[in-house]
C-alpha cells in the first residue's frame, strides 16, 4: 500500500507541478502584457478568459481527449493516456486562471509605478519588468490558485489519463476509484496526503510572498 | 549637458475642463525657471506634457529647439535626457541603492561604475548611510531626498521639480534647495521648478513665471516679478491677497 502511494503521489505532484510551471511561462508574461495595455478589445479578451476561468474541467478533458485521440490533429504524437496528456489537459485549465488573476494584478498596479518607471527612463520592457516584480506577491497569489486547481483537479485527468494502474494514477482519480470500491482506508490515507501536499506548497508560495511584500 | 525648452500654444483637456489654454514659455539652456500659481492651475500638467506623461491637444514643445522624434528609440532617448520629481515619490520595494541606481540600471550602467554613481548621488542629498536600508522604512524627508538623487544620477540635462519640498520640515527643504543649486552648478543643467511657494521661486529662480487657470499672466526675472510685477494679478498673487 504505501509503495502505491508513494507513486501515486509522485506522479501527482509531477503533473500538476509541471502543468503550472508550463502555465506560469505561458500566463505570466501574457498577463503582463495584456495587463500593461489599455484598449477597447481588452474588455473582449477580459470576457473571454473569465469564461475559461469557469471552464469545466470535465470539459477541458473531453476537448483534449479528442485533440489527443488517434484521430485528432495530434493522435499521432501518441499523448493519450500518458501523463503528458494529463499535463496538457491540466495546462488547458491552469492557463487561463493564471493568466486572468495575472492580468488583472498588473492591471491594478498603482499607476504610478508605470509613471516613475517611465520617467526614470525605462523602455517597454523593463516597465513592463518593474511592474510585474512591484505586483510579485499578487503574481504568486495566481500561481498558487492554479496549483490548487491543478493538484484538486480530477475530471480531465481522469479523461485523459484513464487512470491506469501503475501508469497514470493520481491522487484525486484514485480516491474516487477507491470510494468506488468502498477502499475507505486508502481514501483516507491519500486525501491526508493531498491535505499535506496542498499544505505544504501553499506555506512555501505564502512564505515567498511575505518575502516580496515591504 | 544642457537643454532650451520652448512651449508654444500648448493646450491639454482634462474630460469637459481646459487645463491648459495656450501655454507658451521659453525656458534657457541651465537656466532654473520657476512656475508659480495657486493649486489646480495646471502647472503639474505642464510637467507632464514635457515629460511625455500627458499628451497636448494642440501646440509644440521643442526641446533644443526640436519636436520629439516619432522615433521610439529617439523619444527613449530624448526621454532620458530628462529627469522629474514630484511631491510624493514613489519608490520601489526594495533597498535605497536599488532606487538611487535604477534609472542607471535602464541605461545598461553595471559593475563598479553603478556603484560609484549611486554613492556619489546618494552623498549629494547626505543620504550614504543609508545606501542598503529598505525604502520602505524611510521617513518623508528622507524619500524625497532619495527620489532627487534617483533623479540626478543619470545626470539629466532637463530637471523638472513638481512641488518637491511640499510637506517637509525646513532642514529637509533646505538640504534639498541646496542639493538643487549644487547640481545646477556644476553640471549646467536646465531645472524647471512648479511650486506654490514663492519663497522658494524667490531663492531657486533666476525667472518666474505666473500661471493662473491655465493661462500664463507673466514671465520675468526673478527680482522684477517680485518687486515690479506688470500684471495686477501677479502683484495681487505676490502679496499673497489671492485667496484660492
Amino acid at each position: 500500500m504505501a509503495g502505491d502511494i508513494v507513486q501515486i503521489t509522485l506522479l501527482s505532484l509531477l503533473v500538476s507541478g509541471t502543468s503550472t510551471l508550463v502555465s506560469t511561462l505561458i500566463a505570466v508574461p501574457v498577463g503582463t502584457y495584456l495587463g500593461l495595455r489599455e484598449h477597447g478589445g481588452l474588455r473582449l479578451l477580459r470576457n473571454i478568459l473569465f469564461t475559461l476561468y469557469g471552464l469545466p474541467p470535465v470539459l477541458a478533458g473531453l476537448l483534449v481527449l479528442l485533440v489527443l485521440s488517434r484521430g485528432g490533429p495530434l493522435g499521432p504524437l501518441g499523448l493519450l493516456y500518458t501523463p503528458l496528456g494529463m499535463i496538457v489537459a491540466q495546462v488547458v485549465i491552469v492557463t487561463p486562471i493564471i493568466l486572468g488573476v495575472t492580468m488583472s494584478v498588473v492591471a491594478a498596479t498603482e499607476r504610478r509605478i508605470k509613471e516613475t518607471a517611465f520617467v526614470l527612463g525605462a523602455d517597454r520592457q523593463q516597465l513592463s519588468t518593474t511592474v510585474l516584480r512591484e505586483s510579485a506577491a499578487g503574481v504568486l497569489t495566481a500561481v498558487m490558485v492554479g496549483f490548487g486547481r491543478a493538484i484538486s483537479e480530477v475530471g480531465a485527468v481522469f479523461i485523459v489519463g484513464g487512470h491506469l494502474e501503475g501508469h497514470t494514477q493520481v491522487l484525486t482519480t484514485t480516491i474516487i476509484t477507491d470510494v468506488e470500491q468502498a477502499n475507505y482506508p486508502h481514501a483516507v490515507a491519500l486525501g491526508v496526503v493531498l491535505l499535506v501536499i496542498a499544505g505544504a506548497v501553499y506555506f512555501l508560495l505564502y512564505r515567498l510572498q511575505e518575502r516580496t511584500l515591504p | 549637458m544642457t537643454m532650451a525648452l520652448d512651449l508654444a500654444g500648448v493646450r491639454k483637456r482634462y474630460g469637459d475642463r481646459d487645463v491648459l489654454q495656450g501655454i507658451g514659455l521659453n525656458v534657457e539652456p541651465g537656466e532654473v525657471f520657476a512656475i508659480v500659481g495657486p493649486s489646480g492651475a495646471g502647472k503639474t500638467t505642464i510637467l507632464r506634457c514635457v515629460d511625455f506623461l500627458a499628451r497636448p491637444e494642440a501646440g509644440s514643445i521643442r526641446y533644443d529647439g526640436r519636436t520629439a522624434s516619432r522615433d521610439l528609440r529617439e523619444l527613449l532617448a530624448l526621454r532620458r535626457r530628462i529627469g522629474m520629481i514630484d511631491q510624493n515619490p514613489l519608490l520601489f520595494r526594495g533597498s535605497v541603492f536599488y532606487n538611487v541606481t535604477y534609472g542607471l540600471c535602464a541605461r545598461g550602467v553595471e559593475g563598479p561604475d553603478l556603484r560609484v554613481r549611486g554613492f556619489r548621488a546618494l552623498e549629494a542629498v547626505g543620504l550614504l548611510g543609508l545606501v542598503d536600508a529598505r525604502a520602505s522604512g524611510l521617513s518623508a524627508g528622507e524619500a524625497q531626498r532619495v527620489a532627487f538623487s534617483r533623479a540626478i544620477v543619470s545626470r539629466p540635462d532637463l530637471l523638472l521639480l513638481d512641488e518637491f519640498t511640499a510637506n517637509l520640515d525646513p532642514a529637509n527643504v533646505n538640504a534639498l534647495e541646496a542639493a538643487v543649486r549644487g547640481y545646477n552648478r556644476e553640471t549646467g543643467a536646465t531645472v524647471v521648478l512648479v511650486t506654490h511657494n514663492l519663497f522658494q521661486a524667490k531663492r531657486l529662480a533666476r525667472r518666474v513665471a505666473l500661471l493662473m487657470d491655465g493661462e500664463i499672466v507673466e514671465t520675468a526675472p526673478t527680482e522684477k516679478f517680485f518687486e515690479s510685477p506688470r500684471d495686477p494679478r501677479t502683484k495681487a498673487f505676490v502679496r499673497g491677497e489671492f485667496a484660492y
